[in-house]
């Protein structure tokens, strides 16, 4: 079934379009990334799942039901802030325990409940502190804790990891995959690190400008970027003018070729040309060696274990087809 | 768990908050207009139409004889202002408000700047309520103290003695214009309970102003050479020029409507307030003391707009 | 401006800024000594002796207490009027970018940037254009108009610190506008609107300009040491009621401090 569905939903604001003409569906149980840079659309369209952002035109559904118009307290929809948002008068136990006071869950069973949520996110027995108490990472579990004790049909991330640093951010981001996993939620998270996407969605949409510039599998939207956007935001492809393409024989386009499927030296049913080095760097497992080959700059990745070639020197490169994919048009 | 729905879209809420809620959150323009319509109607209505039937007033005038109010639209009452009697009342009280903001200023500076620079901690908590407890102590009470001080047989007089210093004290009684049979019943009087009444507004927006300046700005200075006196001219005070002119709207305009002050330490002669309140009071004409009243509006006004293009309104 | 730098203070700095706090505090330690002199007559110093004796009296005068309740009433009704015209105001304003924003804090703060005769004898002629007799009403419709502008200001420092995303998040887990009113916004702004009414009630209890113009035959506090301090009839009774008014406008001035001192100041400049 479909979690959540966009039809050509627009959002503008006065005279910009921060989300324009945007068809989505995600299915249930996903886990689904909306990847951009700042001010691509992609924080609107979480807030227009959640229902602070109302659509200036379009459709959206939740679980077949119509939700522009619907207020977010009615929707059994819940977001984990950027800023987590922990009510900084309650205590933590109390905060879990938010959604469902509201609701008017008996006291007895919304703390049992709060309790069980803190303990899923490794806080037991931390009920009793203040937001102020705790760590950045363990403010950020608790937030979790209180959107999940709600039993969310989808739960919405807004760069959920944005403020941890680099180990407990990689520590998070197993947790709430295998989170995910079990607890069968369709998860949808907002962010600007592509490395994050890649490595924990079931599938992301890349934003720009108001619009989906690629939806797909990580493996396909990291391989085979269908625009320079993409192919730029997304790693670190080589984006192949046209007049390159045609002279490696593969029609009048832009193409992406990824710097690891290049190989120094020829081989049999490889494409081949011909560049000079102009820079070189080691990367600890990969060397990467830059060309300058027909006006176009080429990255390749050389394995550690051999030599770089020398500044200057001109070498012979080469792919397999498979790997050049040309992109949409000029952009 | 069978606490949560299944549904994605919730019911709402029973009862009429459940509805009330929904209708706000799709109509938030007339949530807005029901939070401001009590207090646009409370300000609009008693006080901005109270003001306007002030303003209408001044443009009456008051039958002589009768001592009736003649309801027809005349400047008579403005040109009044402008005789000799009336037109002192209004050139003295504009000079005690501009004299009283001036030493109000040259006081409250070094207290600002001491809080802004180097009070740190307790000391910053200690500088907050010195001036916060003074500044909203009741007013009456602090003119009171003052009439303790000021009288003749008071601290006052009883210090100079002290120090044997009365003959400075009756010397300066006796000059002209600021002196007076005492303190209580003197100008100089009337000008040192302003200044205490009204300086503690010149502190806050100072010691904002001054906190804004970098420290390293002064220490620039005085690196480069900056005798401390030049430091001051050149770096600390025009930095703190837009503090000290929002300070100087309240001691300026305080001021310039008091009339319990110089009616309590002062000479018989009156401010523009004492001239409003009996006006309106035993002299029962309305419309002078509307007109009256127009002045510090309109000085005010002229006051504040200059104040803004010094952009003075950043430090309030 | 803070210097990292320990640097101490100059000492003729010191002495001003020092000399300045005592200007400002010794008047007001000098009432809470003529509370205590036996002169009768006059305001002598150093006084000739010290007495507990017209704490009595005072305690047992009629008109002091009669002006001190209505004082209190006055004072307790305009505060709750402008805690709500305050609180309204500051919500609609912080929450919401709308036209007129700057007009309506303009609005405001008028009744006080405008000196408060201005107020008072507009009020006046309005009420005697409208022909409204003087009445306990009328005291408390001026006392409010000038104690919305304190609510006013600190309830929209708070609103302001307040995170949208606090009421997004409330909103978000199942609360309604009601509900997150009630649990979100209300004990959050809560101590500011608490440290707002004190001020009010103080800037109330205390206020004269206005009152001498909207009250009639009535006597506050402050209007009963007015006739006290234009025709003196019994000098140590004033002195020690100034005592007593300067002890319980202390008390909500540290009251509100207390509340308001993590982050925003107290509104004081507003007064």
């Amino acid at each position: 079934m479909t979690a959540v569905l966009f039809q050509q939903v627009s959002r503008h604001f006065g005279a910009v379009r921060a989300v324009d003409s945007v068809d989505l569906a995600i299915a249930e149980g996903e886990f689904f990334a909306m990847l951009g840079p700042s001010g691509s659309g992609k924080t609107t369209c979480l807030r227009l799942m959640a229902g602070f952002e109302q659509p200036t035109s379009g459709h959206i559904e939740i679980f077949g039901e119509t939700a522009e118009g619907v207020p977010p307290y009615r929707r059994n929809v819940n977001t984990v802030f950027q800023d987590y948002a922990l009510f900084p008068h309650l205590s933590i136990l109390e905060n879990v325990a938010y959604g469902l006071m509201v609701k008017g869950v008996g006291k007895a069973e919304r703390l049992k409940a709060a309790e069980e949520a803190l303990a899923m996110v490794k806080l037991p027995g931390y009920g009793a502190r203040r937001p102020g108490q705790l760590s950045g990472g363990q403010r950020q579990r608790v937030a979790l804790a209180r959107a999940l004790v709600n039993r969310p049909r989808v739960l919405l991330l807004d760069e959920p990891l944005g403020a941890l640093d680099l180990k407990l951010r990689e520590q998070m981001q197993e947790e709430l995959k295998s989170l995910q996993k079990s607890l069968g939620i369709t998860f949808v998270f907002v962010t600007h690190d592509q490395g994050e996407a890649l490595s924990m969605a079931d599938r992301i949409a890349v934003f720009s400008d108001g619009r989906i510039q690629q939806l797909g599998t990580p493996e396909e939207v990291y391989k085979r970027p269908k625009t320079r956007f993409v192919a730029d935001f997304v790693g670190s492809s080589n984006v192949l003018p046209p007049d390159f393409v045609r002279t490696l024989g593969f029609g009048d386009s832009y193409a992406s070729l990824r710097p690891e499927a290049i190989t120094l030296g020829d081989g049999p049913g490889r494409k081949n040309f011909a560049g000079r080095v102009v820079a070189t760097s080691f990367l600890g497992a990969a060397n990467r060696v830059t060309v300058e080959a027909a006006g176009a700059r080429v990255a390749a990745m050389t394995p550690a274990s051999t030599a770089p070639p020398a500044l200057g020197e001109t070498v012979t490169l080469s792919f397999l087809p498979q790997d050049l994919h040309p992109m949409d048009g000029a952009r | 768990m069978s606490i949560v729905a299944d549904t994605s879209i919730l019911a709402r809420r029973e009862g009429t908050s459940g509805r009330l809620s929904d209708f706000f959150w799709r109509n938030p323009k007339i949530l807005l207009l029901l939070m401001l319509t009590p207090p646009l109607l409370w300000l609009g209505i008693i006080y901005l139409g109270s003001l306007f039937a002030l303003l209408l007033q001044s443009f009456f005038s008051i039958d002589d004889f009768s001592g009736l109010i003649n309801y027809e639209f005349t400047l008579a009452t403005y040109r009044q202002l402008l005789i000799p009697s009336n037109f002192d009342i209004i050139l003295r009280t504009v000079l005690m408000a501009a004299l009283v903001t001036l030493a109000s200023a040259a006081i409250a500076f070094p207290i600002a700047y001491y809080a802004a620079r180097y009070a740190k901690g307790k000391w910053k908590v200690v500088f907050y309520l010195g001036v916060m407890l003074p500044l909203w102590s009741s007013y009456l009470v602090k003119v009171y103290a003052w009439k303790l001080i000021l009288a003749k047989e008071g601290i006052v007089t009883w210090f100079f003695a002290k120090l044997h210093l009365s003959w400075l004290l009756d010397a300066w009684l006796s000059l002209p214009v600021v002196g007076g049979s005492s303190l209580s019943i003197s100008y100089t009087g009337t000008f040192i309970v302003f200044i205490y009444v009204w300086m503690p507004f010149m502190i806050l927006p100072i010691q904002a102003a001054l906190e804004r300046v970098p420290g390293n700005l002064i220490e620039a200075s005085a690196d480069l050479g900056g005798h401390p006196a030049q430091t001051f001219r050149h770096v600390l005070f025009p930095l703190a020029l837009p503090g000290i002119i929002a300070g100087s709207i309240f001691t300026f305009s305080l001021t310039l409507g008091d009339y319990i002050i110089p009616q309590i330490i002062g000479s018989s002669r009156l401010f523009i307030g004492q001239a409003v309140y009996a006006q309106q009071g035993t002299a029962g004409n309305i419309p002078l003391a509307a007109a009256f009243s127009v002045v510090p509006i309109v000085i005010m006004g002229l006051y504040l707009w200059m104040a803004k293009r010094q952009g003075a309104f950043d430090a309030l | 401006m803070r210097s990292d730098r320990n640097t101490s203070a100059p000492l003729g700095l010191k002495i001003a800024a020092g000399l300045g706090l005592a200007f400002l505090h010794l008047p007001i330690l000098l009432i809470f000594l003529y509370a205590f002199t036996t002169e009768e007559k006059s305001y002598q110093f150093p006084p000739p002796g010290y007495t507990l004796k017209w704490f009595a009296v005072t305690w047992n005068r009629p008109d002091v207490w009669e002006a001190m309740g209505l004082s209190v009433r006055v004072a307790s009704i305009s505060t709750a009027v402008a805690l709500v015209l305050g609180t309204l105001c500051a919500a609609a304003v912080s929450r919401t970018k709308f036209f007129g924003r700057e007009t309506i804090s303009l609005l405001v703060i008028l009744p006080i940037a405008l000196p408060g005769i201005i107020t008072g004898i507009a009020l006046r002629s309005a009420f005697s254009f409208a022909e409204i007799p003087f009445s306990f009403w009328t005291i408390v419709l001026g006392h409010a108009t000038f104690c919305v502008v304190v609510v006013y200001n600190n309830a929209v420092a708070r609103f302001r610190r307040v995170s949208g995303s606090l009421i997004e998040a409330s909103m978000d887990l199942g609360a309604d506008s009601f509900q997150t009113f009630r649990y979100v916004i209300l004990p959050n702004i809560g101590t500011a609107l608490l440290a707002g009414g004190m001020l009010a009630f103080a800037l109330s209890f205390d206020e004269v300009i206005v009152t001498t113009f909207t009250a009639g035959q009535q006597s506050t506090l402050p209007i009963w040491m007015l006739e006290e301090l234009v025709r003196p009839r019994q000098r140590p009774v004033t002195n020690v009621v100034a005592m007593v008014v300067v002890l319980v406008t202390f008390l909500p001035i540290l009251g509100a401090y207390y509340l308001t001192r993590d982050g925003d100041q107290v509104a004081g400049a507003g007064k």
